[in-house]
């Protein structure tokens, strides 16, 4: 953990590249890249998960309670601002995720994964069900707005939810550097370890858990907020298992070494997706899964692995020389 | 002198096997006591039970006037007992200092920081100051997978030690070391606990580390104790002779 580090700030010229670059970018490209943005926060959250030793296959239901939470109060209450409606599907994650989280961090490995899942499609079926939220069809809703603007031109629009994206990823990107560093980050990766000895030291390896699930459901309800404002439109989706899976998909393909890898990986697959879907329309699946095959092959550790094994090489090679004081050290 | 850990009446049962048959010590602060015991003799039973590993069936267990029967290993550790494992438990792909650092976070009162860097507030400092003190300030940006038994233990007795406990329980500090590296590995453990102040209680089969290292020396049977003494006296006593040593002194 000592070497290499940045400090977390640095990420904030990427955020603001990006976001001039969304100036000459064509049309197409910022939704593309705003939901690349929107899955990469909630496989960020399935990143912070796997620190501490878990996968969730079941992300996507708090993704869902983020969208439908968002949906239904600009549907009701009227409130068509991006970055509130951000701030509230951030809210309806964390919350809902605050609720779930004493039960599910008593389980670790697969039963944690399936329990996960298993909540994701007791809320789907509800949400099937449920008539009055537009039962397997779902329902709209309307255009957002920014700090009172309203966007009628199609390409300020999408500029303006790329803008919104582009920030809410560098934020959260941020905050997930700062949490990786931190005492925090620290504990979880020895909770993925050893959580026995993490007990021995102190430390309640439960609670870690509980906190980094809240973190990725919070994440997750963001990432619905996002979803919903590019779609303009809700439905029992948001929470299927299928979904969910797309998130661990790029988690999986970043590596848990690194956030930008969430980003990169995130964009990739959309970028991937799009081409093999346009292309390939009757075997695009078949690209896709080549894809998803070969970087699994040849980058084990994620994408990310493609920046940090370097910089552990490097540190290999600073401590390579050995030091007198090794002489006489037991083996 | 009080005792640092007062334990009476201590039961533990598995099944018909009886782990713990009505253990009664005090452990007075600063002593170097060794527990000896064939294997099942009941030592590493009673090192979980005094780490809360294991709820005993019947007894007390009271570490500073406290009585600490049916806590949680995290717990007793905060409470000031700390131990090492027979298998060096670390987190093998963090780096030396970090398995450290991960030791100190846990010590510190309130929550674990979400933004303090990890390395902060002189925790590096600190791990860096343990490795020191066990020769092992080189390694510390090695991750653990990479580094030998015998250091591994000694990287498994300093988390331990850096919590600064109480009591300190090491649980065969030098199994694993070769003959040539066991007293050297000793040698630095006691020097840094020496540093430390801390009460010590190890769990050992090597008579030669016994008799070296231990003030006192507690022999197990079959979940009891049948010799507390002296290490000359309990070595040569003729129970621990025929159930423990098998005369190998």
């Amino acid at each position: 953990m000592g070497h290499g580090r940045h400090h977390p700030l640095i990420m904030i010229l990427p955020v603001i590249g990006a976001l001039l670059f969304g100036r000459v970018l064509p049309a197409w490209t910022l939704s593309l890249a705003t939901i690349g943005a929107s899955n990469a926060l909630v496989a960020l959250g399935v990143v912070v998960l796997a620190r501490a030793g878990n996968v969730s296959f079941g992300q996507g239901l708090f993704f869902a309670a983020g969208g439908y939470g968002v949906a239904l109060i600009a549907n009701s209450w009227g409130i068509t601002d991006a970055v509130l409606q951000m701030v509230i599907g951030a809210i309806c994650g964390c919350l809902l995720g605050l609720v779930i989280s004493p039960l599910i961090a008593r389980y670790s490995g697969i039963f944690f994964g399936m329990l996960t899942l298993a909540l994701s499609m007791v809320f789907y079926g509800a949400l099937i069900k449920t008539t009055v939220l537009g039962g397997s069809d779902g329902f709209n809703v309307g255009r957002p707005s920014l700090f009172g603007i309203s966007f009628v031109d199609l390409r300020e629009a999408d500029f303006m939810l790329y803008a919104v994206a582009v920030v809410t990823a560098g934020l959260a990107a941020i905050a997930a550097v700062i949490l990786f560093q931190s005492e925090f980050g620290l504990a979880s990766l020895a909770v993925r370890e050893n959580n026995l000895r993490v007990e021995y030291l102190g430390i309640s390896a439960n609670s870690v858990i509980a906190a980094n699930f809240v973190i990725a459901a919070t994440l997750a309800g963001t990432s619905g907020a996002l979803a919903l404002m590019a779609q303009r439109h809700i439905d029992p989706q948001f929470a299927y298992w299928t979904t969910s899976g797309e998130f661990v998909f790029v988690a999986v393909l970043a590596g848990y070494q690194s956030v930008l890898a969430v980003f990169v990986a995130s964009l990739a697959l959309e970028l991937v997706r799009s081409f093999s879907n346009l292309y390939l329309p009757n075997t695009w699946q078949l690209a896709l899964g080549i894809f998803l095959l070969a970087v699994i092959l040849f980058l084990p550790r994620g994408i990310g692995s493609l920046w940090t094994r370097e910089r552990h090489r490097r540190t290999e090679r600073s401590l390579a020389a050995p030091t007198a004081a090794e002489e006489g050290a037991p083996t | 002198m009080t005792p640092v850990l007062s334990v009476r009446g201590l039961e533990k049962r598995f099944g018909a096997v009886i782990a713990a048959d009505a253990l009664s010590i005090d452990i007075v602060p600063n002593q170097k006591v060794s527990l000896i015991g064939a294997n099942g003799a009941g030592k590493t039973t009673f090192v979980n039970i005094i780490t809360g590993f294991l709820k005993p069936d019947r007894g007390s267990i009271v570490l500073d006037g406290l009585d600490i029967r049916g806590h949680s290993p995290r717990s007793v550790a905060r409470l000031g007992i700390s131990r090492s494992f027979q298998i060096p438990q670390l987190f093998v792909d963090l780096t030396t200092a970090d398995n450290l650092t991960v030791a100190i976070s846990g010590m510190r009162k309130g929550a674990l920081s979400f933004h303090s860097p990890a390395e902060a507030q002189g925790r590096r400092d600190k791990a860096i100051e343990f490795l020191q003190r066990f020769g092992l300030a080189h390694l510390a940006d090695r991750p653990v997978l990479e580094l030998s038994g015998g250091i591994r233990k000694l990287v498994d007795i300093a988390m331990a030690l850096v919590c600064r406990p109480k009591l300190l329980l090491l649980d065969e500090p030098t199994s694993g070391v070769s003959a040539e590296e066991k007293f050297i590995a000793m040698d630095r453990v006691i020097h840094a606990v020496g540093q430390n102040a801390a009460t010590v209680v190890f769990v050992e089969h090597d008579m030669d580390i016994v008799s070296r290292y231990a003030d006192r020396v507690v022999a197990f049977y079959s979940g009891r104790i049948i010799a507390d003494g002296k290490p000359d006296d309990v070595l040569n006593d003729h129970k621990v002779r025929r159930y423990v040593t098998g005369g190998a002194r």
